[in-house]
């Protein structure tokens, strides 16, 4: 099923020049992510498109590219700012331009400490703009909205496949709650209990948790929530 | 055999230190250092490489462009990327020289600017090989590469 790629932040990094590339590479690397790294704007849409199911032609446009596209999720995107072709910030546009990916968060680098060029991307939609040489420090900082965006799209695609249960019935009045909420920012709760659930049946939710958890192996860390009826947070 | 590791170690020690002392390395490479593990041993070696390959290659540019005096946009681009890369590694003297690059404005200062580039670029070239091959000395006796703290 491959829980565990799943589990991984995918970043994909861009920059035209090789020793960057590396540099970013490692760095995302030693931060526990995944990466991809592509050499142009243009390459970073055409491999962002591809997660949408869209064929490309030319399979070596990519550096480092995955077998089965569909299954790609991108957690982050870092560029670098000055490129020939589309430079950073087109790129940056453009994903916030598309309904599809701008959810993807956007980091801006670059060698040059430009106050003016600063404010112009964060004010386009990056979420955060880095100084070369970029260290580990910085990545830590985007930890909290890696993650955040990775719930948001596990959510998406479970609220799309809601999955069959005995408790059927609480799994379908659980999605319709969802579907009916105004509310577009997904909180992460501290714990796996979601008030609603809890009134509906505590004593049986204490027991069958811990037989899911223990039987499935699945992680109680938060970072993994699942849809199995009534283990999951909302 | 001991003995021969912690000579050795203490021989790496004291080189990379003074590397740091005369200005030759900063801060950023320790940061490079850092993200070497088990797993990828030859990183730092890699990126010095693709560095240095770059000087190489940017400044052989740089020189067929200056004496004509037309094309400053592939000068003044080289130089850039230059600084950028130098700054990425942690190559100190090498990237003042080319923030002093930057910084000129006729062709004649600029081919002596140049030279400086070439010049701390070769050194800092054969300073990390010799670090290099102290590294690889301490492996081949069977020690560890000493963490160095540099403030």
């Amino acid at each position: 099923m491959g829980m565990a790629a799943e589990s991984q932040f995918h970043v994909l990094a861009v920059d035209d020049s090789l020793f960057d590339r590396k540099l970013i590479e490692r760095l995302l690397q030693k931060s526990s992510c995944q990466v991809t790294t592509v050499d142009s704007g243009s390459k970073a849409l055409e491999f962002l498109g591809l997660r949408q199911g869209i064929e490309s032609n030319d399979p070596n446009a990519l550096s480092t590219a995955p077998v089965n596209h569909q299954e790609v999720e991108v957690n982050l995107i870092i560029t670098d700012y000055c490129m020939p072709g589309m430079t950073g910030f087109d790129l940056l546009k453009k994903v916030k331009e598309s309904s599809a990916l701008k959810n993807i968060p956007v980091v801006i680098m670059s060698s040059e400490n430009v106050p003016a060029r600063i404010s112009r991307c964060l004010e386009e939609g990056a979420l955060e703009f880095f100084v070369k040489p970029v260290r580990l420090a910085d990545l830590n900082k985007l930890k909290p909205h890696m993650m955040k965006t990775k719930l948001r799209s596990q959510k998406m695609e479970e609220i799309e496949k809601p999955s069959k249960d005995e408790n059927g019935s609480v799994v379908a009045a659980v999605v319709s709650e969802i579907k009916d909420s105004t509310k577009t920012e997904i909180e992460i709760l501290p714990l796996q209990q979601d008030p609603l659930l809890v009134q509906q049946g505590e004593q049986m939710l204490s027991t069958n948790n811990k037989r899911k958890s223990m039987e499935e192996g699945i992680s109680t860390d938060r970072a993994r929530p699942r849809f199995d009826g009534i283990t999951t947070a909302v | 055999m001991n003995t021969i590791v912690a000579q050795l170690q203490r021989q790496f020690q004291d080189y990379i230190v003074s590397l740091y002392q005369q200005g030759y390395l900063d801060n950023q490479f320790s940061e490079l250092r850092k993200l070497q593990d088990e797993g990828t041993p030859d990183f730092v070696a890699e990126v010095v490489s693709l560095f240095f390959d770059d000087c190489a290659k940017l400044i052989s540019n740089m020189s067929r462009s200056l004496p004509d005096n037309v094309d400053f946009k592939q000068v003044d681009s080289g130089v850039h990327q230059l600084k950028g890369s130098s700054s990425s590694i942690g190559a100190r003297r090498v990237k003042n020289v080319c923030i002093a690059f930057k910084e000129c404005c006729d062709v004649q200062n600029r081919e002596g600017c140049l030279q400086q580039v070439d010049y701390e670029y070769k050194m800092l070239k054969t300073k990390l090989q010799d670090l290099f091959n102290l590294e690889q000395q301490i492996l081949q006796a069977g020690g560890k590469i000493p963490q160095v703290d540099i403030n």
